[in-house]
């Protein structure tokens, strides 16, 4: 009796103190972004107003706002994107349901995704430089820039949604045969609306870490900080921007914190909106 | 009832007596399997396996675990061209016409011969859509039409008073034994000929399979029917033919085919004996 009791407190103290160790882990990953938001809430939150948005940036940035900056930022994520997209989704389309599981094509396909994705983004950027700007001529360019950017995000692209579509059952494609669906309507209307959530979150994801990225936009856009007239100037990442003001400019400190607090805050809504995209479209996609 | 009647030979098909269809006692071919080889990455899957499925008949598959029936049901509607590695010798007669020549309309293949699975496979969609889809697919695009057919099919499976205030609500929020009704229904929609079915009772509550089982019984007549079954019970109940097979060989085979009756009350091979009285299998 009295052993059983102390087993079973023995038990319990094993119990919390497992728990204690997953709960200290937790609050140690929330510390560590908590400690990261506050240090920049306070380093950047004075800097920041409705200027700061709207305005040209001055003097090398110390002085002005970050408009043209946001407005490159955004040009060279739609360059990117709008090139990535098409090209990795087919090819994850053809992996997933068009070639044999184990055909030397796929593998070769599939292969050449890992060793891009393995591929560090400053190699990118040295490749997006004497390719797109030097080879085809497009200079230090927004464009330059988004098409370097889109090979960076085709292995994350493909290799998501390709997760996303492997993992509609099977039985779907069985069951939508049967009916006599060709594999176009079934693609259609139930395995790509089935996958979309996986794929959305994969294209969020991408577009997170593209929004992130410096090496490569160095190389390839430039870093000019006047606003964009086309897609074949230079422009200046918000990323960069950061960079440049933090360790070129002296006295750029509070600008850049303000920068990078706009960049987290974007990042923030991003994702946000990711799981409710996701989120939605799991819900939506039971109605007709 | 007159005197004719009652010597029908059909009545001894069943245990209970035929609702509708064409007498059963002239045997009328619409699927002709012939030596039928069926590997997986080159395993035998089924060995040689000739069979005549009737027209307007039940026939039930039964047999152990891992015996073909899943198989020999996706060799009829050439589901097999989806799974890897399986490979199809011999052939298949479906209404005279092999299925497994070079040019045939496989789509067309499919919407003649209707495929119910074990488990309950309603697309994620609305219950309109479930049956609106296969539908527009085949060119039936005109609204009131989509609409009556669906109703109709709804109605057949006994379905529509409980689904008919809510068709644009997911079907996956239906019951299991509507679920499952719903695919026979989304089936039945394509106005097929021929209805395959592996073991649309298994997955289900007894009530539910009960509902399912009377359902299937009243398509005697208008479709062919062909199921696979492990409820013996529910066999004898509704099956006008069975056959029987067994793994041997390591190769699934067919052992026995006749009429229901025979086979479970005078079987000629022991094999099936055993089985049916529940001594092996
Ligand atoms: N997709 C598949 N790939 C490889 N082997 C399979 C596949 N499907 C079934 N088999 C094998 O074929 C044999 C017959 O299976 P199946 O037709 O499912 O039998 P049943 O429906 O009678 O249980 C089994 O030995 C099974 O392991
Ligand atoms: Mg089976």
């Amino acid at each position: 009796m009295h052993d059983a009791a102390r087993k079973r407190s023995l038990r319990k103290l094993r119990e919390n103190a497992a728990q204690c160790v997953i709960y200290s882990a937790v609050m140690l990953v929330s510390a560590v972004f908590i400690w990261l938001l506050i240090d920049l809430l306070r380093g950047g939150l004075s800097h920041l107003s409705w200027e700061f948005i709207t305005e040209l940036p001055r003097d090398a940035g110390r002085a002005g706002g970050i408009a043209s900056i946001l407005v490159s930022t955004l040009l060279i994520l739609l360059v990117a994107v709008l090139t990535a997209v098409p090209v990795a989704w087919m090819t994850a389309i053809l992996l997933a349901e068009f070639v044999a599981t184990g055909s030397w094509f796929g593998k070769a396909v599939r292969f050449s995704l890992y060793v891009l994705a393995g591929v560090p983004s400053i190699v990118f950027g040295l490749f997006g430089n004497a390719f797109f700007c030097v080879y085809l001529g497009l200079g230090f360019s927004i464009l330059s820039g988004g098409l370097t950017l889109a090979c960076m995000l085709l292995p994350i692209l493909a290799s998501t949604a390709e997760a996303g579509l492997r993992a509609v059952p099977h039985i779907y494609r069985l069951t939508a045969s049967a009916l006599g669906l060709s594999r176009a309507a079934a693609l259609l209307h139930l395995i790509l609306p089935a996958a979309a959530p996986v794929m959305a979150a994969g294209l969020l994801l991408g577009i997170g870490r593209a929004l992130a990225e410096t090496a490569v936009l160095l190389f390839t856009s430039g870093y000019a900080e006047r606003m964009p007239d086309s897609l074949l100037d230079s422009g200046r990442a918000l990323a960069l921007h950061i960079f440049d003001l933090s360790m070129n400019v002296p006295g750029g400190d509070e600008p850049a914190y303000a920068s990078a607090l706009v960049l987290v805050s974007l990042l923030l809504c991003i994702n946000i909106l990711a799981m409710k995209f996701a989120y939605g479209l799991q819900r939506s996609k039971l109605m007709p | 009832m007159t005197i004719e009647q009652l010597t029908d030979p059909c009545d001894s098909f069943t245990l209970g007596p035929l609702e509708a269809g064409p007498a059963c006692c002239d045997p009328q071919p619409v699927i002709e399997v012939k030596n039928l080889s069926l590997r997986y990455h080159g395993k035998l899957a089924l060995k040689q396996v000739s069979l005549d499925i009737y027209k307007g008949c039940i026939t039930a598959l039964i047999g152990p675990s891992g015996c073909g029936k899943t198989s020999l049901l996706s060799a009829v509607n050439r589901l097999t061209d989806l799974i890897p590695g399986c490979s199809v010798n011999g052939r298949i007669l479906v209404q005279g016409r092999n299925i497994y020549d070079p040019d045939e309309n496989v789509q067309a293949l499919r919407r003649q011969v209707g495929m119910v699975f074990q488990k309950p496979t309603p697309f994620p969609l609305s219950i309109r859509r479930n049956l609106s889809l296969p539908l527009h697919e085949h060119g039936v695009t005109r609204k009131a039409e989509v609409a009556d057919i669906s109703e109709q099919a709804l109605r057949d499976v006994g379905l529509w008073d409980e689904v008919c205030d809510r068709m644009d609500s997911a079907a996956l929020n239906l019951s299991g034994g509507q679920q499952q009704r719903l695919c026979i229904a989304r089936a039945l929609a394509l106005q097929p000929q021929i209805l395959l079915m592996d073991e649309p009772c298994s997955a289900l509550d007894p009530i539910a399979s009960g509902i399912v089982e009377d359902l299937i019984g009243r398509l005697r007549g208008r479709y062919t029917v062909v199921i696979v079954t492990h409820n013996l019970a529910q066999a004898r109940r509704i099956a006008n033919y069975a056959a029987f097979f067994w793994v041997s060989e390591h190769a699934g085979q067919l052992i026995e085919f006749g009429r229901c009756q025979k086979i479970f009350e005078s079987p000629r091979h022991e094999l099936t004996a055993a089985y049916v009285n529940g001594v092996r299998g």
